[in-house]
């Protein structure tokens, strides 16, 4: 039985990804906005297996509220193995373009409140010299493109920073995973039409699991995200202008 | 809100959907404009119309997926409606139970499998799925939640239990489950040379037999003609799930295989099925046992789900898909309108590789538009292949409406208005119960049409 936190645990990769610990039986303590719908999944979650499952309504955004947070899973898990964070929005990028406000609030939840999350988690399984911190980044973070910059840059913050801190972590036992989903077709992205390259949430948590398993680094999800972006970083600037992505 | 093409499991329809999503079971019913109505969906797994709703909306609900309790000691599980059947039996076969009833295939939602009141192998014993629902939720479009049961607004309850989605949207439901001894089936294979012989077989098959089906040659005429075997099985101890706890007894591992080890990957320019294959097929399967009597055990999905190990099998069937055509004959009428529908169908040489014969029990439906009831079942998959295989299904509409039987609307793309309304007395009764912003393909149109 390991000792799982997840926050944005209402979220449907992270649901699905519960679900996977929970058949293994482990015990789990869910952060998330919603509290009708975070004590759903609970239930949920304990019909599956898990013998132990907690529940914390907070917004990852209230920053000051994540430290008495900590504690509280720290008390009723008995420990950390692995921190799954895993909140997030979608930004509307045309709004947010007009929209300084709306801008930094989206960098505010898809970076900044990640990483002061990250910050104290850090520290905590540092001294521990164990466990594993996992972290939902995206594609979207490995070149900002016009469609789509705000979201993409909050990403590469996220994805630079646990590049570091990986870095960093890796002297003490504590393992880092950077978690890079493409297309996945959850509620967060139900208004867009699908199409080849989208994957369920179902598979991406199975990635999300083995990724965490096997202490990997950097994981692609689904794995054929990895040669895509390698193209897409690769274009020459010049030829990346005059494309629409 | 988006807009995608949408078709059945039979493949013959596809058209465009303005799609809805119901992510919580608190989510409030989603306001759609008039005069546009909404149809709640599952897995769009029945076969013809009663799952669209062309011209309007359909409502989701996949993304309710969550169990919401199970106690093991009394087998008492409740879940939300978009739960498979599949996800429960992998949560529940580990710790002893199973579902009361199990259609053919385990790809179906618990609200699907509640608006369609399916049924199962143990119809004679069991009843319908509907029968073994405790309690279930529905939400109607003004955002009412009613709590229906055989006891509690059992009018409604009634009217949604095979309501085919018409009277709102069901969010959960309360299911009794039964208990069994292990993940496996012992299944007894009985050939039968013919009608008669099935008929003699099956009174004494129902009462030592908890599961009952037939497989029939559909081509097989003359003094073969119904020629088939009868498939008896039970639940038998053994395997690594279950209370025992027994050692596996070597049969398939796992309780729940994942779905589809095959699989028909793309959909197939024409069809696959044709005079040639079928006959191959079906004077095969009728071969594929040369002893009059043979005792199997298996894992539980190879006897209940068999089809459910090829992966969009419907693509067999090409672009222009197929129809099923289920009907239900009283029994007095059973013999001699089963050898009549079995004579038309080899005649016209359009049948298919699965014409399954079901004798359903007394036991009573518990849905006003409830499918099952007593008398004799035959379920035949026909290649769409337009005017000649309508012009059968009429042929065989005269010989079910002469013998007072009906079709299943789970099944159904084509019967004719005047067939479902005789076929189903109290339609009117239930049409009080429609929920104002419901509709599908399937009501409008057998209440339109002659």
């Amino acid at each position: 039985m390991r000792k799982i936190l997840i926050v944005g645990a209402t979220s449907a990769i992270a649901e699905a990804a519960a679900r996977i610990f929970a058949e293994r039986g482990d015990a789990l303590y869910l952060v998330a906005r919603n509290e009708e719908r975070l004590a759903a999944v609970a239930a949920d979650l304990s019909v599956r297996g898990s013998p132990r499952v907690g529940c914390d309504v907070l917004d990852a955004n209230d920053l000051a509220g994540h430290e008495s947070m900590l504690a509280r899973a720290e008390v009723f898990l008995g420990g950390c193995d692995v921190a799954l964070i895993a909140h997030g929005t979608l930004s509307d990028q045309k709004a947010c373009e007009a929209s300084v406000e709306l801008t930094l609030q989206e960098i505010n939840t898809n970076a900044l409140s990640a990483v002061a999350l990250l910050t104290r988690i850090a520290n905590i399984l540092e001294r521990r010299r164990s466990g594993t911190i996992a972290v939902i980044s995206s594609v979207a973070g490995d070149r900002g493109r016009g469609s789509n910059y705000v979201y993409g840059s909050a990403k590469a913050l996220v994805t630079a920073f646990l590049s570091g801190l990986r870095q960093r972590l890796g002297k003490s036992g504590v393992n880092v995973v950077t978690i890079k989903p493409g297309f996945v077709d959850t509620p967060m992205t139900a208004a867009f039409a699908k199409g080849p390259l989208w994957a369920s949430p179902e598979r991406v948590a199975s990635g999300i699991a083995r990724a965490i398993d096997r202490q990997y680094g950097t994981v692609y999800l689904p794995a054929f995200w990895r040669p895509i972006m390698l193209i897409i970083r690769a274009i020459p600037e010049s030829v990346f202008l005059r494309l629409s992505l | 809100m988006a807009s995608r093409v949408v078709s059945s499991w039979g493949n013959v329809i596809h058209a465009p959907h303005a799609l809805y999503d119901l992510r919580a079971r608190d989510d409030r019913f989603p306001q759609v404009a008039a005069p546009s109505k909404v149809l709640p969906f599952g897995n769009g797994r029945s076969y013809g119309d009663s799952c669209l709703n062309v011209g309007g909306a359909l409502l989701q609900t996949r993304a309710l997926d969550r169990f919401i309790a199970f106690d093991r000691d009394t087998g008492v599980l409740a879940c939300e409606a978009g739960v498979l059947l599949a996800d429960i039996l992998r949560l529940v076969v580990p710790q002893g139970w199973f579902l009361a009833a199990v259609p053919g295939t385990c790809y179906v939602t618990v609200g699907g499998a509640i608006a369609n009141d399916v049924h199962g192998k143990n119809h004679h014993r069991a009843g319908t799925f509907g029968g073994h629902i405790r309690r279930l939720e529905l939400l109607r479009s003004n955002d009412e939640r009613l709590v229906c049961s055989p006891t509690e607004n059992p009018q409604w309850f009634a009217a949604t239990v095979g309501g085919l989605g018409l009277t709102g949207v069901i969010t959960w439901a309360e299911l009794q489950l039964r208990p069994i001894p292990g993940p496996h089936v012992s299944v007894e294979t009985i050939r039968f040379a013919n009608l008669d012989e099935f008929f003699a077989l099956a009174g004494e098959a129902e009462s030592s037999a908890e599961y009952t089906v037939a497989w029939i040659d559909c081509l097989g005429r003359g003094k073969h003609l119904g020629r088939g075997l009868l498939q008896l099985a039970e639940h038998v101890p053994g395997g690594a799930a279950g209370p025992g706890g027994a050692a596996d007894s070597g049969v398939a591992a796992g309780p729940v295989a994942a779905p589809g080890k095959m699989s028909i990957p793309l959909p197939l320019p024409l069809s696959l099925v044709n005079a040639l294959s079928l006959r191959i097929f079906n004077t095969l399967y009728y071969r594929r046992q040369l002893a009059a009597r043979k005792r199997i055990t298996q894992n539980f999905q190879q006897f209940f789900f068999p089809l459910d190990g090829i992966a969009h099998w419907n693509r067999l069937y090409g672009p222009r898909g197929f129809y099923q055509y289920q009907c239900v004959v009283p029994t007095p009428t059973a013999p001699d309108a089963t050898a009549k529908l079995l004579e038309t169908i080899a005649r016209s040489g359009l049948g298919s590789f699965l014409a399954v014969l079901k004798r359903f029990g007394s036991v009573s439906s518990p849905g006003m538009l409830s499918f099952p009831r007593e008398g004799v079942t035959l379920a035949l998959d026909f290649p769409n292949k337009g005017a000649r295989v309508e012009r059968l299904f009429e042929s065989l509409d005269q010989i079910v409406g002469a013998a007072g039987g009906t079709l299943y609307p789970a099944k159904d793309g084509r019967m004719p208005g005047a067939l479902f309304r005789s076929g189903y007395p109290r339609w009117q009764e239930f049409s009080q119960y429609i929920d104002p912003a419901c509709s599908s393909s399937f009501w409008r149109r057998v209440l339109e049409q002659a």
